[in-house]
């Protein structure tokens, strides 16, 4: 049985979600939670349900805020006076960039972003997609341990019915250490709306949006079924959205419930990136369009008539 | 101030990925190679702080497979002052990358001020060697970074998070900056660039001139595949106006009682 931390973050005493997820899935080894600072005893009966023996809430200075010195100075401490073999977190914006740090302070190995993970005997090896998911490969981990492994949100899943254990609460202090490179102020997003990587639906628009003005049809649509609006590099490129909404290989990879693709041909960049959706609709007046070899159910039109009628027929239901 | 940018090569973005034949990597005798797309704006915020620190350089550094370097040229011929190049395998993991390109740097003989990165290399997408490589040389880093300011002597720098929130970081030099699109817009090579190009020094290493080894490998990958397929969906013509509101009425049908979804 290996011994295994799983780190999570936590906001507004919830930890996250994938932390659950990673928690059912290394079900059958000895896994401890680490988080810094308080954890409601509610979240500690949570962790232990779903298999946690241990939730560990680490507190010392200046770790109020995430950095990546900070957060990865603090851990190492941590881990060392437990002897971890396998440390765990989610694939999110502080485990992409603390995760890597914390691996290089024990000349350690990472595996990152992973979809999937399996513990066999001594052995451990996960599936990565590479090439924005245009490829899987399984990969394993050599060299000294612990070793280490950060989860894509949402790709495991949450186990069907927690294991129903009960989870010992403990505090340990440690030290950040010094920090070079520290959060001065941080900027809320204009939106309220879902991340893209996170978001439950998206409907994304592309070159054939023809401006910045046109994705009000989108954004009206949007908020009728609470989707995030995403776009195509064509359009990002053309300056009709911004970069922080692109979908694709060279912007952000995608996985909602429901994907929406307005106008976008379908170039191969674009379709590695949000071709993990679980359900596509893809408009487009190109009955050739390759993104309609990627689509559950596509229509061809003109989006500019087929987008309003959509939102329409969104109110009857939703109404 | 010396300035070095870490440049990787990666397949075209157009590339249609198959796996090689024993599945230990991806078939690369057609590819196209470019210049990572985020590395595009690492280049440029270096020529960009370059141009407000008189006196500076603009080193390349790239770890890499030595048929093509077109990434190092692009990176020279947009206006780096000379390269470095490690020849070594394409499918490297990250942390044998970053060991590799300390010591590239470190074989230059300048003491780094500032190392800018692209974010990701878009072929792993494993998002791992600037931390890694700050790590390596005890330095700060920030990554994701969408502001780059001069804060006295330091930088301020904005990182995206998730929902585009922004957080504004004070970081002190010598530090990484990984850079994502949206901090500037890379220039294009001018042709008298490309021309001064060819002739702009580049130096060329082996993994063992920078001390790397087997050893030094962290990730074994195998079983390279490609995802399996979705069976082939529903289209439907709505090209004629005056069946539109019924093939929409129908999708949003499917969508909730077929699919689930809504």
């Amino acid at each position: 049985m290996a011994k295994v931390l799983v780190f999570s973050e936590v906001s507004k005493d919830k930890v996250k979600p994938v932390t659950l997820e990673i928690l059912g899935k290394a079900a059958g080894q000895d896994v401890d939670v680490a988080v810094f600072g308080d954890l409601s005893d509610d979240q500690v009966k949570v962790l232990g349900d779903y298999g946690a023996k241990k939730v560990h809430k680490l507190k010392g200075d200046n770790l109020d805020k995430y950095s990546a010195e900070g957060y990865s100075n603090a851990l190492k401490g941590f881990i060392e006076s437990q002897g971890y073999d396998y440390v765990f977190s989610g694939a999110t914006a502080v485990g992409k960039d603390m995760m890597p740090r914390l691996a290089t302070q024990f000349d350690a190995g990472l595996a990152s972003d992973v979809v999937n993970f399996i513990f066999e005997g001594d052995n451990f090896s996960a599936t990565r997609p590479l090439f924005a998911g245009k490829c899987l490969a399984k990969v394993e981990i050599q060299g000294p341990k612990p070793h280490f492994v950060s989860v894509r949100p949402n790709a495991l899943g949450m186990p069907e019915s927690p294991a129903g254990g009960s989870a010992e609460a403990a505090e340990a202090s440690v030290d950040a250490g010094n920090i070079r490179a520290a959060i001065k102020e941080i900027i809320a997003s204009a939106s309220e709306k879902a991340d893209l990587t996170e978001a439950n639906i998206i409907i994304s628009g592309g070159r054939a949006m023809k401006n910045s003005e046109n994705f009000s049809i989108l954004h009206e649509c949007a908020e009728v079924i609470g989707a995030t609006v995403g776009a195509s590099r064509a359009a990002v490129d053309s300056g009709y959205a911004s970069p922080d909404m692109q979908v694709g290989q060279t912007g952000k990879t995608v996985s909602p419930s429901l994907y929406i693709a307005c106008g976008i041909s379908g170039a191969i960049q674009h379709l590695a990136g949000m071709r993990t959706s679980k359900v596509i609709v893809a408009i487009n007046s190109d009955p050739d369009a390759p993104i309609f070899t990627k689509a559950d159910y596509g229509i061809v039109g003109d989006l500019f008539k087929i987008v309003p009628i959509l939102t329409e027929e969104l109110k009857k239901i939703q109404g | 101030m010396n300035i070095f940018v870490c440049v990787k090569q990666v397949p075209d973005t157009e590339t249609k990925v198959q796996p090689n034949a024993d599945g230990t990597f991806i078939e690369t005798t057609s590819i196209k190679w470019i210049m990572n797309p985020y590395d595009e704006f690492a280049v440029e915020q270096a020529l960009l702080v370059k141009a407000d620190n008189p006196g500076s350089t603009v080193t390349v550094v790239r770890v890499g497979g030595v048929k093509d370097t077109e990434a190092l040229r692009t990176a020279l011929a947009m206006g780096a002052d000379d390269a470095v190049l490690v020849e070594a395998e394409d499918n490297l993991d990250s942390y044998t990358i970053a060991k590799a390109l300390k010591g590239g740097i470190e074989k230059t003989g300048k003491q780094p001020d500032v190392i800018f990165a692209g974010k990701q290399g878009i072929d792993d997408d494993a998002l791992q060697v600037p931390q890694v490589l700050a790590q390596m040389l005890d330095f700060p880093a920030v990554s994701v970074i969408v502001g780059y300011e001069k804060s006295g002597d330091n930088i301020s720098v904005k990182r995206e998070i998730e929902g585009g929130a922004l957080e504004v970081y004070e970081v002190s030099t010598p530090c990484v900056l990984a850079t994502n699109k949206g901090i500037n817009t890379p220039r294009y090579a001018s042709l008298p660039g490309i021309m001064k190009a060819k002739r702009k020094p580049m130096q060329q290493l082996s993994l063992a001139d920078v001390g790397v080894s087997e050893d030094d490998k962290r990730l074994k990958y195998s079983d390279f595949r490609l995802p399996p397929e979705k069976p082939p969906g529903k289209k439907f013509d709505a090209t004629d106006e005056a069946k539109q509101q019924e093939v929409v009425a129908e999708v949003v049908k499917l969508l909730r009682e077929e699919a689930k979804v809504l």
